[in-house]
């Protein structure tokens, strides 16, 4: 019994991803599991939540009232980060780096809706990782010659020595890989430990794991929110130079 | 009691899961550091408290990332179990 906990097998231990609903494609039994459907909840409540957004600012007046108080408060919160930390660049981004907050973070904090929180799945952070990815790589070759990046690439030594792009191009990789790891890892810690207290201290576990929860859902959550959106917002800004 | 090869490497994956979360240590390091300069900052500095605390934070949450690596490596070994 004492090696099955260790391994895993213990009935009460559930943190994994589980199917749901078997498709065949291919020839090959793909799986829609826990995760599309966390991510399906979250995006209902996302929705939701900006048709009344839509609603209440179609009807907005000078003094504001207590929902378009909230909504004025999230955006100019947003707003006010993006420009902080993207200048002049802020105007083009906004839209996107708000829409990616606002989705990690219900994401990060559904693990209190009783979900398993879709950002403890690799499949999704390797995708916003990649957005990422794409997004740097595409206003650097719009805002920069490409004789500027090659001679950025060789960075260290000059343009005509080109020993160090090797090194550089393994640390443009590393880019979202190391992103979406960082977001991956920290939820799926908060995931598995509360798993373990749930599944291993039984009864024992009533009402104080809320405090572990305020830890590892809302305060990890937010702050790997937080970091994920800066580090984004620095490597773009940085894509675009400074001219 | 017979030991097989199964249970061999199930054992040698719980201890290199042990071994893994050592890598903690470096992070735990980093972030007492980067909070005892936050705190010396703060001290000379009380008017700038909330930037300092962004930054900190800021900081501490990237200088995790290692240990997490670690973290990550120990819970592929115990669940995962890539080696069998």
């Amino acid at each position: 019994m004492n090696q099955a906990i260790l391994l895993s097998e213990g009935a009460n231990i559930d943190f994994m991803i589980h199917g749901i609903v078997p498709i065949e494609f291919l020839g090959q039994t793909v799986w829609l599991t826990t995760s599309h459907a966390c991510i399906l909840i979250v995006m209902a409540i996302m929705i939701t939540f900006f048709i009344i957004a839509n609603r209440i600012l179609k009807k907005a007046t000078d003094v504001p009232g207590a929902g378009q108080n909230v909504i004025e408060l999230i955006v100019e919160l947003l707003e006010g980060m993006v420009q902080g930390s993207m200048g002049k660049w802020a105007p083009g981004f906004v839209n996107y780096i708000g829409t990616i907050f606002i989705f990690i973070l219900i994401s990060n904090i559904s693990g209190l809706l009783g979900l398993r929180p879709p950002t403890a799945d690799y499949g999704t952070t390797l995708c916003l990782g990649l957005i990422t990815f794409s997004l740097i790589h595409i206003n650097t070759f719009k805002h920069q010659s490409l004789k500027q990046i090659w001679i950025d690439k060789c960075s260290p030594l000059p343009p005509w020595l080109p020993i160090w792009l090797p090194i550089n191009l393994i640390s443009d990789i590393a880019v979202p890989i190391s992103l979406s790891l960082r977001l991956f890892a920290n939820v799926l810690s908060g995931t598995v430990m509360m798993a373990l207290i749930y599944g291993l201290l039984g009864v024992i576990a009533t009402a104080w794991p809320a405090a572990l929860h305020v830890y590892f859902d809302l305060f990890s959550g937010a702050i790997q929110t937080y970091v994920f959106c800066m580090l984004t917002m620095t490597y773009i800004k940085n894509a675009c130079g400074d001219a | 009691m017979d030991i097989n090869g199964q249970d061999l490497i199930r054992a040698c994956s719980a201890i290199g899961a042990g071994l893994a979360v050592i890598a903690g240590i470096g992070p735990g390091v980093g972030q007492g550091i980067a909070a005892g300069h936050g705190a010396s900052a703060v001290g000379r500095n009380p008017g700038a408290q909330g930037q300092i605390m962004a930054t900190m934070l800021l900081g501490q949450a990237v200088a995790e990332t290692t240990g997490l690596y670690g973290l990550l490596i120990a819970m592929l070994l115990l669940f995962v179990k890539p080696l069998g």
